[in-house]
């Protein structure tokens, strides 16, 4: 396998490597369900959590996993550091490499920030995207494959891609770096994806995106026979124009609820990244249905990150091209 | 190049049914026998050995006493090499606390295999006895480990390459020496 040193993006994986990094993750998940949660395996490496934008599950997650593999964790969150004396990226970024990291997890609300800090030459260890603005989410991306891949295949799942199956992306695609990296990594395995927003909800250039698109939620359901169903949150914090008449008239055309969730197909998973907007993207009933996989998803989170930390961390560190 | 057969499949045949019988001997029976089987080929061997017990001695259940322990995790040679491939562990069912656990591989080398797999099985339980089967002994230990029941002790140099072949795996069964 061609090592990689960062994960930037969806796009960095060939299916060959995204398969792989799955079939770690299995394993992965065999250790985080047995009495004692630990592997020796980045013992030494010190990886830095970087986060400039709030974040619950995602930063918790990889805390988690880089504990979990015994690696030294640093977390860093631009509230209470020198960020809001107004130091910069740049020499964030150099503080970090004085102090020796290995690998630096970085969210930041500007789209192309883990770029950057992997390309600026500030900085000599693995950068992992765990989100930048409204570009891509890759780890988020592999969580949801690895997700559906389980739900469906069970314990056959190793070595198994995506191919064949029908998935629907629905609601803030705009804003939406899980849509992004989602899109990409669905396409990577094989998967058929249907993106269904309100128009206003689209990027410009949607048409050139490897998807269907979809205005209406309810003919989506009808005419095709998904096998997993995304809901995006709506992201209020990045909303600073009108996209949507009112919360209600989203809900009723755009939402999830019992009523759609009962015309997908039995075995269909209801999927949502987190955090909810229960009642406006999706109601309590469907979110606690048992289509839906959301504790899931955050249970396999760990998991998938365990399984790239240890592919961008263990292996020899020369020879690799940045 | 020049390869050498060592061991025939009749020698391996009987080799691993001289271990099976010394394990259970040793052990005063099948009672908590644990077969574990080090990816790869130490997992076909753990396989064949149980299949022999069970065969003399029919108390002991050769698919809930045999497991595969993935040592990939604990090496401590991870960052000296490129990323390797993970393989499946499982435990049976019933854990392996307090089992008599039997390590099994194909070659004994340097033991720092061994040393890793000591540290998996620390993770997993508390076996009340852990032993190490082996089908070649090359020597050249840089550890204060040995094995339990060896196949056969070959004396090698560190230039020559040892190189299992089981069935299962590689299409026939011998051990040759590659100089």
């Amino acid at each position: 396998m061609s090592q990689l040193k960062h994960l930037l993006s969806a796009a960095d994986l060939s299916k060959s490597s995204a398969i792989e990094i799955l079939d770690v993750a299995e394993e992965m998940a065999g250790v985080n369900s047995r009495d004692i949660k630990k592997l020796p395996t980045l013992r030494g490496k010190t990886v830095v959590n970087l986060f400039f934008e709030d974040s619950t599950r995602t930063r918790i997650s990889f805390e988690l996993a880089e504990k979990r593999l015994s690696a030294d964790v640093i977390n860093f969150s631009a509230k209470g550091s020198s960020v809001s004396k107004g130091e910069s990226l740049k020499d964030t970024a150099q503080t970090l490499e004085a102090m020796g990291a290995d690998a630096v997890v970085i969210r930041h609300h500007a789209s192309g920030a883990a770029n950057v800090l992997a390309h600026s030459g500030w900085i000599n260890g693995s950068i992992i995207n765990a989100g930048d603005g409204t570009h891509e989410h890759p780890t988020q991306a592999l969580l949801d494959a690895f997700t559906i891949r389980r739900r469906i295949y069970g314990s056959e799942s190793k070595g198994k891609d995506l191919s064949g199956l029908k998935i629907a992306i629905v609601g803030d695609v705009l804003h939406s770096r899980v849509a992004r990296s989602n899109l990409i990594l669905l396409n990577t395995l094989g998967a058929q994806v249907h993106l269904i927003a309100p128009p206003t909800l689209f990027p410009a250039a949607v048409d050139a995106w490897p998807a269907t698109i979809r205005f209406d939620l309810d003919t989506a359901i009808n005419e095709v026979d998904l096998d997993a169903v995304m809901m995006l949150r709506v992201q209020g914090e990045r909303m600073n124009a009108s996209y949507f008449p009112s919360e209600r008239e989203y809900s009723r055309i755009w939402g999830m609820n019992a009523d759609r969730l009962a015309r997908l197909k039995p075995s269909a998973l209801l999927m949502h990244p987190g955090p909810m907007n229960r009642g406006l993207e999706i109601t309590a009933a469907a979110a606690d249905s048992k289509n839906s996989t959301v504790l899931e998803q955050v249970a396999n989170g760990v998991s998938v990150r365990m399984a790239v930390l240890y592919q961008l961390l263990s292996g020899e560190r020369t020879n690799i091209d940045a | 190049m020049t390869t050498r057969t060592v061991l025939s499949s009749g020698d391996i045949d009987r080799a691993i049914t001289r271990i099976a019988h010394e394990i259970v001997e040793s052990n005063h029976g099948t009672k908590g026998l644990t077969l574990l089987g080090i990816p790869t080929r130490g997992i076909l061997l753990a396989e064949r050995i149980a299949s022999v017990i069970q065969r003399h001695y029919p108390e002991f259940d050769a698919a809930s006493s045999t497991g595969k322990l993935d040592i990939t995790m604990y090496r401590d040679d991870l960052a000296k090499n490129p990323t390797r491939t993970v393989s499946p562990t499982s435990i049976p069912a019933g854990g392996i606390d307090d089992a008599v656990v039997v390590l099994v591989d194909d070659v004994l080398y340097s033991g720092r295999t061994i040393r890793a797999a000591l540290d998996a099985l620390n993770d997993l339980g508390r076996p009340s006895v852990v032993r190490l089967a082996v089908l070649v002994d090359r020597g050249h230990r840089e550890l204060p480990i040995r094995a339990d029941f060896v196949g056969k002790n070959l004396p090698t140099s560190r230039d020559e390459r040892i190189n299992v072949q089981l069935t299962e795996n590689d299409g026939e069964t011998c051990v040759v020496i590659e100089s």
